[in-house]
């Protein structure tokens, strides 16, 4: 195999473009021999910011480093530049992807790649050839066509094509099994360690300082601050350190002085390259990508260059970086002969061709297939951009871009929550975990993605005292945040179909489930567990604790004891990074809920900001309190009669909190809130009285017809009540003011808060983006695709947004998408002021895979599902749940 | 018609049987891990038997196989009784006492064999009687041997052997008023059986075989690769030796006629076997006991046919040829079958695929094209095998089954081809003897460690 190696290096055409280079990286790349290498420079004692791997991904952070204007940043690679997996890489710009953040750092990537020769001089091998997705299944085509709605709207060439003119567009390709593919003319071919290099070049040019044979031994952290770095050739003193490491990047993040949890796992990745064909390949030929037979296939120097993502991974370095594993990193063609069995059937004349090699190349997965971005939310300053599931060179630019915003700016330019680090806790950390999750992870990059898929490995993690009752009364769970979560109740006698058969983009088969479970909902009561919620705990001997929050957060906060507000944790642009909660519980004390998976970014968020004050206390208390959602008219009754405490309206109106006994059991925090709309309570109980007081409720229950529900059941309330969930219609780029919320900001409150300024500016001149709820029209539950999130919203023929969530609404018996409407200017794409006459004055299509529908907007919910009237600003709008 | 594999494997699975020998908090003091066993019939019924048993009384572990021809009744009463026998010669002189002692004073019976069988091997009830006074004057005539030396197990064996056999001959002649005991007695006689026995002791493996059933040992070298030792010499026409002490135990006037095209006095395939007394008997014991027998007995031509050439019997013995074998730790599975097997499989192809099948690693070598000219065709093609090779081993829970699957499955290239396999187990029954004969074929697991522990002591 080492042969191999030095036979891609050969490849690369790499010059030293500055003096700035140091050492080794001078010489020849074919000279082995060390004393021919010139002495290496000195590392600086030094320097802003420190970046540690010289792959793609760390050559693209130096280099929009560089481009941002941050002089004085060292790049650190322990073997040589683009040495790693970016050398093995292989060399797919893709742009078709699911996620809308990293089709957009696709696209960038992929423009970014296009000029760098231009840019630098280096070759970089860039070679526009198309790519073409195949389907094998009507349900891949339907999920080939959703991305092809996404491109379209994004500016990205992309068209849905037959079998013949896949044909027509690459002659080797079998179509007999096929029933239609996607073509996207300008997705890409580079050679990746000619682009690390080229980046590498211009940010060298820019200022960036490279050392190659230097590896990070440890990362000093002083007082949760990045301080410095230590190196097998010295130390360098940083305010900045970014942890590019690649499959490296876990151990790294434990080698500092605080461990940084950075939950990613390599996987063994193989790929054939062959020798020429008899009438080589010509340089344009498209990338062929057959999901179905798990491959895919490009040109390689005429030959081609195939490899794919196997339903049995080989997971390695579990235990860390190992010398054996490392020396057996070989061809093992047993293990690809599923791959090749697919390359040959899809290209039968390939038979006669002859192998040039197997490289076997690990690649890192994460927990959820997608990259791992941000700043760690314990030691500031420690940065990462890691785990790119083997899709490093498509990703690599536009993910340098955002985490070099993110480091300049203090944000980046689009939201990439759905990359945060800060969506892992330390619980996804074990590597038991990950080795089982990359397991499934990396089949999965193949797997048709179709909506509401559960993980099935690594669950049952963290669970609710209720979960072996509920589970035995038919309960299917879902997990968020490593937290089971009932989806809903299979009714005893009533079978399923097995998970496989389950997966639809039509109607699911546990559409009628669901539906019973909001009508009892609506007519009855309901209980869902919903313990899986965040909950801090805020405190203070004096006023510290309500002045910090009337600071962090933009409600009145300064309400009588025993009040919610709910109430947006803002950024400085007046953005959600949080949407919460909070009970006052007494002067001097506040209980915040806040969504499940805000667990580390919401406690970060607040530990950095609230004062270093020992009089002031915050706690997680998430573990101590199981929550049920008592929902629905009758929970009034079933409440009643479990404590002798008044519960009617005139004592418990909308939004109040107390601390009662229920049964038995004393100190449950009973809310009149339930996420939905409708009228309940929320009942936080600690966790011993938890089985007992769900007895209790189920047993008093039973007269009024009360029954389990899940989350499913939630979710539609919730829609249809046009409530929008943090993480799902809300993000830190999107205000109250966007989404009607203005009745939770107090811009009057008397004093300043985060964003104050942003809003009132908002206030002042309009908003760019409105959330709108629509109704589907002319939408066939039965037969229709269903709408899911990520739809291309249409007025009046052009686009204007998409939709961020959707449910079909029992009662309103038609489908109800939730998303945000822009003004974009017919003739120069700027983006215009939103007013209600726009929104209302618009003929909306909503388009599914391609299929465009009819739907109504509207800006307010249909009061007539609410069942009690209430005040405006009581209006109960907020919920946590990200589906 | 074309079985689906799911057809195929039940087919194959209806017999199989394992047997774990209970481990108690790892102090497992048996060199026998367990074993799998599983037949599969050409005739019908089947002809072959099998049994497995723990002395309890003595130390060891018996198991065997037995090939019946002219009809299964012989297979079937040797099946059943010749461990008894077995352990019975095995006994010490006290616990032959107290067995005795009991039996006079009607107290309840010391247990002799902890039997492990599959639910179709069966005891026949009404013979149990006749069978049990038979074993009784057996022990009676050991006590009053008494010879107060300790016993030798190899000659325990011969002695079983014969003694049974002896049985078997004189129930016959004797006869029993019940008449289908009579019949039976008489059909057990006249058909035969051969006979391969293990008894495992601690690391003494003793093999003691009559006919042309064989034992083989699975021995796994340095390098990780298989070989085989046999433990059985085939009695039948191929063994020189056997064919020359036929030969010395008659006259020289016989030597053409004794073995004719490969089978004695031209009929037999096995030189040695139980039963068969129409080799055994002389031409008037023959005549009396089928006149005097039961009708069904003088409507048989078999029964009343006396072999050619039939001067000087008996010509067939049921005395073994015993093998002792000292187990090493290399040493790590025993096969016992009948020819069915080794008539289509090559000892060294059992012992590498049951070696292969019991470790759960198949030493194939990784493949690597390295300066190789090899096409994607080539390799597709080469990777389909192995992986065939490989996934017909998970199939299978029982070793016995997957070598059944082998011998009955392989093609030239030494894979399972499914569609051979379809074929030749949904000949008719009538077909399927003429492509192959019944095979039972029982594989025992040793304990190296165990194993290595007693080497260590002695």
């Amino acid at each position: 195999a080492a042969a191999m190696f030095l036979r891609l290096l050969s490849d690369v055409r790499w010059r030293p473009a500055a003096s700035r280079w140091s050492g080794a990286a001078r010489c020849p790349r074919s000279t082995s021999a060390a004393s021919e290498a010139p002495p290496p420079a000195p590392l600086p004692g030094q320097a802003r910011v420190v970046v540690c791997g010289g792959g793609v991904v760390g050559a693209s952070v130096a280099y929009h480093l560089a481009k941002l204007g941050w002089r004085d940043v060292v790049l650190l690679e322990q073997g040589r530049l683009a040495a790693g997996t970016t050398r093995f890489c292989a060399g797919i710009v893709s742009t078709a992807r699911h996620v809308s953040i990293e089709l957009k750092m696709a696209d960038y990537s992929n423009k970014l790649y296009q000029q760098l020769e231009q840019e630098t001089g280096v070759q970089t091998g860039y070679m526009k050839t198309g790519s073409i997705s195949l389907a094998q299944t009507q349900d891949r085509l339907i999920s080939l066509k959703r991305i092809a709605s996404s491109l379209n709207v994004m500016g990205i060439p992309c068209e849905i094509i037959t079998p013949k003119q896949v044909a027509q567009l690459h002659p080797l390709i079998n179509i007999h099994d096929l029933v239609g593919a996607m073509y996207v003319p300008e997705d890409a071919l580079v050679s990746s360690a000619n682009v690390s290099l080229a980046l590498a070049t211009a940010a060298s040019r820019n200022g960036v300082q490279i050392h190659e044979r230097t590896s990070v031994s440890h990362v000093l952290i002083q007082k949760g601050r990045v301080t410095g770095v230590e190196t097998d050739r010295g130390k360098i003193q940083c305010q900045y350190f970014v942890n590019c490491a690649g499959q490296w990047a876990y151990e790294l993040g434990h080698s500092g002085d605080e461990p940084v949890s950075i939950p990613l796992h390599a996987c063994e990745h193989f790929y054939l390259l062959t020798h020429p064909l008899k009438e080589p390949l010509a340089s344009s030929i498209p990338t062929i990508v057959d999901p179905d037979g798990r491959i895919y296939i490009r040109n390689w120097q005429g030959g081609i260059l195939s490899g794919g993502f196997e339903k049995n991974p080989k997971p390695l370095f579990t235990e860390g970086r190992n010398q054996l594993e490392i020396q057996n990193l070989q061809e093992d063609w047993d293990h690809f002969e599923p791959l090749l069995s697919s390359l040959l059937r899809r290209m039968p004349d390939l038979e006669a061709l002859q192998i040039m090699q197997l490289v076997n190349c690990p690649e890192s997965f994460t927990p959820d297939m997608r990259c791992i971005m941000g700043e760690s939310p314990t030691v500031r300053g420690y940065f990462v951009l890691a785990g790119m599931n083997s899709a490093g060179i498509s990703y690599g630019g536009g993910a340098g871009k955002y985490l070099a915003e993110w480091m300049v700016n203090g944000y980046p330019s689009e939201n990439v929550w759905p990359l945060d680090l800060k969506r892992f806790g330390t619980l996804q950390s074990s590597r038991t975990f990950l080795r089982h999750r990359v397991m499934e992870v990396m089949p999965l990059m193949c797997d048709l993605k179709v909506p509401r898929w559960d993980f099935q490995t690594g669950r049952q993690l963290r669970t609710s005292p209720l979960y072996d009752r509920l589970d035995a009364q038919g309960a299917r769970w879902m997990e968020k945040h490593g937290f089971e979560r009932v989806k809903y109740f299979v009714p005893p006698g009533k079978d399923l179909l097995d998970l496989d058969q389950s997966k639809t983009f039509y109607k699911p088969d546990w559409f009628d489930i669901v539906g019973s479970e909001v009508k009892c909902c609506k007519e009855a009561v309901c209980v869902i567990d919903m313990s899986s919620f965040t909950k801090f705990e805020i405190s203070s001997t004096g006023d510290q604790a309500l002045e910090s929050l009337q600071y962090l957060f933009s409600n009145d906060l300064d309400v009588p004891v025993g009040h919610v507000v709910h109430t947006g944790m803002l950024n400085e642009k007046g953005g959600y990074e949080n949407d919460c909660s909070i009970a006052r519980l007494s002067k001097r004390s506040f209980f915040m809920i806040s969504p499940t998976d805000q667990q580390v970014h919401c406690w970060a968020w607040l530990k950095n900001r609230l004062p270093n004050d020992s009089n002031l206390t915050m706690e997680d208390v998430t573990w101590k309190y199981t929550a049920l959602n008592l929902i629905g008219p009758r929970a009034v009754d079933v409440l009643s009669e479990l404590s002798y405490a008044p519960i009617t309206p005139e004592h418990f109106p909308s939004l109040f909190c107390k601390e009662m006994s229920v049964g038995y059991a004393n100190g449950i925090r009973v809310m009149s809130i339930t996420h939905t709309g409708e009228p309940g309570f929320m009942l936080y109980i600690p966790i011993e009285y938890a089985l007992h007081v769900y007895n209790e409720v189920m047993n008093m229950g039973q007269k009024y017809g009360i029954r389990n529900a899940g989350y499913y059941a939630l979710r539609s309330l919730r829609i249809e009540k046009f409530f929008a969930f943090w993480g799902q219609d809300l993000d830190a780029f999107t205000t109250p003011m966007e989404c009607g919320r203005e009745f939770q900001v107090k811009l009057d409150k008397g004093m300043q808060f985060v964003g104050q300024e942003a809003l009132l500016e908002q206030k002042q001149n309009g908003v760019y983006k409105r959330f709108t709820m629509f109704i589907l029209e002319d939408h066939d539950t039965d037969m229709d695709l269903w709408p899911w999130w990520g739809e291309p919203i249409f007025r009046n023929g052009r686009y204007v947004g998409k939709t961020t969530s959707s449910a079909y609404s029992y009662t309103l018996e038609r489908h109800v998408c939730l998303g945000f409407v822009h003004h974009f200017d017919e003739k120069t794409g700027e983006e215009l002021v939103v007013t209600t006459d726009f929104i209302n004055q618009g003929e909306y299509e909503i388009d599914i895979a391609g299929q465009r529908f009819q739907a109504k907007a509207k800006l307010y919910p249909f009061s007539s599902l609410f069942t009690q009237r209430r005040r405006k600003d009581e209006v109960e709008l907020s919920g946590y749940q990200r589906e | 018609f074309y079985l689906t594999p799911p057809q195929v494997n039940s087919i194959l699975k209806a017999n199989e049987y394992s047997f774990k020998v209970p481990e108690f908090d790892g102090k497992n003091v048996s060199s026998v891990l367990g074993f799998d066993s599983n037949q599969l019939p050409a005739n019908a019924p089947i002809e072959d038997r099998r049994s497995a048993a723990t002395c309890l009384q003595t130390r060891g572990m018996l198991l065997g196989v037995f090939d019946g021809h002219a009809g299964c009744a012989c297979a079937q009463a040797v099946s059943e009784r010749l461990f008894y026998y077995i352990a019975v010669s095995l006994l010490p002189h006290e616990t032959l006492l107290e067995i005795e002692n009991a039996v006079e004073s009607g107290r309840a019976l010391l247990p002799i064999l902890q039997w492990h069988k599959h639910p179709n091997d069966y005891f026949s009830k009404e013979a149990s009687k006749l069978y049990f006074n038979s074993l009784r004057t057996y022990w009676q005539e050991l006590i009053d041997l008494n010879s107060g030396e300790t016993t030798d197990v190899k000659e325990a064996l011969i002695n079983a052997f014969k003694r049974l056999d002896n049985d078997i001959s004189l129930e016959a002649q004797v006869g029993d008023p019940n008449s289908f005991l009579n019949y039976l007695v008489l059909r057990v006689a006249f058909s035969g059986a051969t006979a391969c026995v293990a008894h495992v002791d601690g690391v003494d493996l003793h093999v003691a075989n009559t006919g042309d059933s064989r034992a083989m040992l699975g021995v796994q070298e340095e390098d990780g690769s298989w070989s085989a030792v046999n433990l059985s010499y085939d009695h039948n026409a191929q063994n020189e030796r056997e064919v020359e002490r036929v030969k010395t135990e008659h006259p020289k006037s016989e030597e053409k006629s004794l073995v004719k095209q490969d089978r004695l006095l031209g009929l037999l395939m096995p030189f040695r076997a139980f039963g068969d007394v129409k080799f055994k008997w002389s031409i008037e014991l023959q005549k009396r006991v089928v006149e005097s027998g039961p009708d069904q007995l003088n409507d048989n031509e078999y029964t009343k046919f006396i072999p050619p050439n039939y001067h000087t019997p008996p010509y067939l013995t049921a005395e073994p040829e015993v093998i002792h074998h000292k187990l090493r730790p290399q040493d790590k599975f025993l096969v016992l079958a009948t020819d069915g097997l080794w008539e289509t499989m090559h000892r060294q192809d059992v012992a590498r695929i049951v070696g292969e099948y019991l470790t759960g690693v198949h030493h194939q070598q990784p493949i690597a094209v390295g300066g190789y000219k090899v096409t994607l065709g080539q390799m597709h093609g080469l990777l389909t095998e192995r992986r065939a090779r490989i996934s017909s081993v998970f199939e299978d829970q029982n070793a016995a089954t997957h070598l059944i699957r082998h011998a009955v499955g392989n093609n030239e290239f030494g894979t399972v081809d499914h569609e051979r396999l379809s074929k030749m187990l949904s000949l008719p029954e009538e077909l399927a003897r003429m492509y192959r004969d019944d095979i039972t074929i029982i594989v025992v697991q040793f304990n190296s460690h165990v194993i290595g522990a007693c080497q260590n002591e002695e």
